[in-house]
């Protein structure tokens, strides 16, 4: 089992630079380690910049009347709260998850392109940088939506094109890391490990990864088209040459519904990992939960404009959209069944990624379930561009996405840092969280149903109360992201806590237990032997 | 008690005080400078803490009433169903009451099951669904044809075919409205919803609604009537409805529009049919007596458009 750390014994660290000292070892980085952490710090600073716009957002609401932000300035951090979480927190969270994990857990020495891998980090820093000065910019950030809806855009500041040149950057960094990632799943996995004995994380970021590498472009022809239209005297999206506004939606939405299975399918894959390690049992179901992973995949192209219902399609369209839509519920629904049978019958203890996993798969459900009450085009009719579409993505990217992002790091933390965790603050992050959450999100149910637009500065007085409720669990679970980063996240940085184990979870399996913790700087120099179920080091 | 707004026929829902309010009020007193002011249901509009839709004044709107009512049983009896499991594993299924894992076998026919189950049900749910899109989109032999223009910020109205043809005027959030948002302390029932002229269309009529814009997308929306349509600059589209019972409904812009986006109220008044020709008549003579509101409403459009196009910064 030791394989691994006797050839590091053996062989000392001649065969490979060593580690280079200060900045030089973050700035010139080619691990696969060291460029997770910068992905995962990376992204929790994005998590909190987005965070305090949200924030900014909620006390504008707290109560009806314009207090704190012009429209303007409100509609400016909608936007850039949406597109900071959406390109700044999330994605490139799942990108440090992989490429920490995914080397590790299919047995490889690092990522198939090392430099390429620095290159893709690095590029987001000056991409973020331009997004959070387009606030300073003339005329401020852009305030057409995360959607960045023509013709509206057109209408925008000089920050609109810093935003699409930062968004291209962006992109071009998502697909180096996506061709990185399908290149190191399809070709440096350790003799054995066979595709279908694969961990389900690297399942759902190899479909993941397709995704990008499908859509990516897709949104950089939409924005290059809105680019032109501003500059170039072209008229693809503008209506006073001709052009067609709800062309832009179709092409955006051929994007961005792909784009938010590309935030929930890595989620998936490490729920499917923190299921099992505390039942104590294997996944159930492995081969349909691949299915299933593929079959949203696939559906996730043909369902785009069921978020533009009320652009006026002809029946056939509606009804064909409102069909496929429905239908991504099936293999939804097969993955929930699949992780209930896995809890069945185990032998079950409840550590903080637990908690996280049962949290995500319960109120991530919520959000599928209104996400089935928005496919209904009739129902979407009355929904559509209200708070009840807020709660509902908040329900699946929040509760789902970042949800299942804090277990990942609970899970894996002890493997990235040596150390635990202190169990009792995880819990504390855990509960408080999930509490303020639905204090924030479950009342925005109401305000749609009852009518209340979303990207409103203000509203009319009758939904005031739920209004309140809801900004007041929004900053509950701000600041307890607070907490996490300097009672969590700090501590495990800085080596403080219990001394980790090798593998510090009873029931988990995989190659990423098979190394020590913390995972020394260069693991699997030479592939494993591995067992036949592929999850341990044999010799 | 606050109310600048004529209550009609329907009556006035019981004031409820916003003791809720006060009590979270608390932790943001910072931010609530005011005492917790009294507001009521705005009959036609939203209603105080609603949790559910307005309440429908057309039949689709009392469709889609039950469609959601049915889609809500469906989404609840899964939700405990999956969760009743869910939780009974994490009750009895814990090492800490010595439960030892037990490998299940994965037959064939449980992910089958599981997988052709779901299917049936979405089926069941696309059904009544289908009928009713088929419905909504049914905009033919309308008795009455408006056309909505969406503008940066406010709404035009064109009466193009049936009883009040040729009517046309603008209608926009009525002033004091906007002033009161700006001073951080609005009051009243019908706040942001208040417009000069509503739109007036008569009762148990089919009212066909051609809906353009001028500038960027805005969305016309009456929640009462269950329509919501995109108007959209270069190109119309339509929706229909007819209004069962006589009032006033409100909706707001529901795509986002620029900085006035939450400043841009829809009102309908529903007349009985009498009242309506009256009103019909009374705008006609108005009408003669002044430049020709459609013109009038043809040169604002332009206005506004030349005004979009030099303020593309």
């Amino acid at each position: 089992m030791n394989a691994v750390i006797d050839h590091h014994a053996s062989h000392g660290h001649d065969d490979h630079h060593p580690v280079l000292a200060g900045w030089r070892r973050w700035v010139f980085a080619t691990n696969h380690k060291d460029i997770g952490t910068l992905y995962l710090l990376f992204s929790f600073t994005m998590l909190l910049f987005g965070g305090t716009l949200a924030m900014g957002i909620r006390a504008e609401l707290f109560r009806p009347g314009l207090q704190l932000f012009n429209p303007e300035l409100f509609n400016q951090l909608t936007t850039m709260h949406g597109i900071i979480m959406v390109f700044g927190a999330i994605m490139p969270a799942f990108v440090g998850f992989a490429n920490w994990m995914l080397p590790l857990q299919i047995g490889a020495s690092d990522m198939a392109f090392a430099r390429m891998n620095n290159f893709s980090f690095w590029l987001m820093v000056p991409a973020a940088l331009i997004i959070a000065l387009a606030f300073f910019m003339p005329g401020g950030a852009p305030a057409a939506g995360w959607t960045l809806y023509a013709p509206l855009t057109l209408q925008m500041g000089p920050s609109m094109d810093a935003t699409i040149f930062a968004m291209h950057i962006l992109g071009a960094s998502s697909i180096m890391g996506s061709i990185n990632i399908i290149v190191t799943v399809l070709n440096m996995r350790a003799p054995g490990m066979t595709l279908m004995k694969m961990p389900m994380f690297c399942w759902t970021w190899l479909i993941t990864a397709y995704l990008l590498i499908a859509v990516i472009p897709v949104l950089a022809g939409a924005i290059t088209m809105t680019l032109t239209d501003r500059h170039f005297g072209t008229s693809f999206f503008n209506p006073a040459g001709g052009g067609d506004p709800v062309m832009y939606q179709h092409i955006f939405w051929f994007f961005g519904h792909p784009e938010v299975y590309i935030l929930i399918l890595p989620a998936f894959g490490i729920i499917s990992q923190i299921i099992p390690a505390f039942a104590r049992k294997r996944l159930f179901g492995y081969a349909s939960m691949v299915y299933a992973t593929a079959s949203i995949a696939i559906l996730s192209f043909v369902v785009w404009a069921h978020h533009m219902y009320t652009t006026g399609m002809p029946v056939t369209g509606q009804l064909f959209f409102m069909y496929s839509t429905m239908l991504i519920a099936v293999p939804t629904g097969v993955k929930v069944f699949n992780w209930v049978a896995t809890m069945w019958k185990g032998s079950m203890t409840f550590e903080t990624p637990m908690l996280w996993a049962v949290g995500f798969i319960f109120v991530f459900t919520m959000g599928g379930f209104t996400g089935l009450i928005l496919s209904m085009a009739p129902i979407d009719q009355q929904l559509h561009d209200t708070y009840y579409v807020v709660a509902h993505f908040h329900y699946t990217m929040v509760a789902g996405s970042l949800f299942s992002l804090f277990g990942g790091v609970y899970y894996w933390g002890p493997k990235w840092t040596g150390v635990m965790y202190s169990e009792t603050r995880g819990r504390i992050h855990f509960w408080l969280s999930l509490i303020f959450f639905n204090l924030a999100f479950f009342p925005q149910h109401f305000l749609g149903l009852g009518g209340m637009p979303r990207r409103y500065a203000d509203y009319p007085m009758q939904f005031a109360d739920f209004n309140m409720i809801s900004s007041i669990g929004a900053f509950g679970f701000g600041l307890m992201q607070v907490y996490f980063f300097v009672f969590v996240v700090i501590p495990m940085m800085r080596g403080r806590g219990a001394k980790a184990p090798q593998k510090p979870w009873e029931g988990a399996e995989g190659l990423e237990w098979e190394v020590p913790s913390p995972a020394p700087h260069h693991t699997f120099e030479i592939p494993p032997r591995l067992d036949a179920s592929a999850t341990r080091v044999i010799d | 008690m606050i109310n600048t707004y004529k209550v009609p026929k329907g009556g006035r829902c019981p004031g409820r005080s916003r003791t809720a309010t006060t009590f979270l009020a608390l932790p943001g007193a910072a931010l609530w400078s005011g005492a917790a002011q009294a507001v009521n249901d705005l009959p036609g509009g939203p209603a105080v803490n609603a949790v559910n839709f307005q309440p429908p004044a057309t039949r689709i709107a009392e469709i889609l009433h039950s469609l959601h009512g049915f889609m809500l049983v469906l989404c609840a009896s899964i939700f405990v169903l999956v969760f009743g499991v869910m939780f009974y594993a994490i009750w009895r299924h814990r090492k800490s009451v010595g439960h030892q894992a037990k490998e299940l076998s994965e037959p064939l026919w449980v992910e089958l099951g599981w997988t052709i189950v779901p299917l049936l049900i979405v089926i069941g749910m696309a059904l009544p669904a289908t009928k009713v899109v088929v419905a909504q989109k049914d905009t033919s032999n309308a008795d009455l044809t408006i056309k909505v223009t969406g503008m940066q910020w406010k709404w035009g109205y064109d009466y193009l075919k049936g009883e009040g043809e040729g009517i046309a005027f603008l209608s926009m959030l009525d002033t004091g409205q906007r002033e009161m948002a700006n001073s951080g302390r609005p009051e009243g029932d019908d706040y942001l919803l208040k417009v000069d002229h509503p739109l007036v269309v008569p009762v148990g009529k089919k009212v066909r609604v051609i809906t353009t814009a001028i500038d960027v997308i805005h969305a016309w929306m009456v929640p009462a009537f269950g329509v919501k349509q995109d108007a959209i600059p270069g190109f119309v589209r339509d929706l229909w409805f007819r209004a069962e019972k006589t009032g006033d409904f409100y909706g707001q812009c529901a795509e986002l529009c620029g900085k006035e986006h939450a400043f841009m109220p829809i009102h309908v008044k529903v007349l009985s049919q009498d009242d309506y020709s009256r009103w019909v008549v009374e705008q006609k003579t108005l009408m003669t007596g002044q430049v020709d509101a459609s013109s009038q409403v043809a040169g604002e459009a332009s206005e506004q458009r030349s005004e979009a196009g030099g303020n593309t910064r």
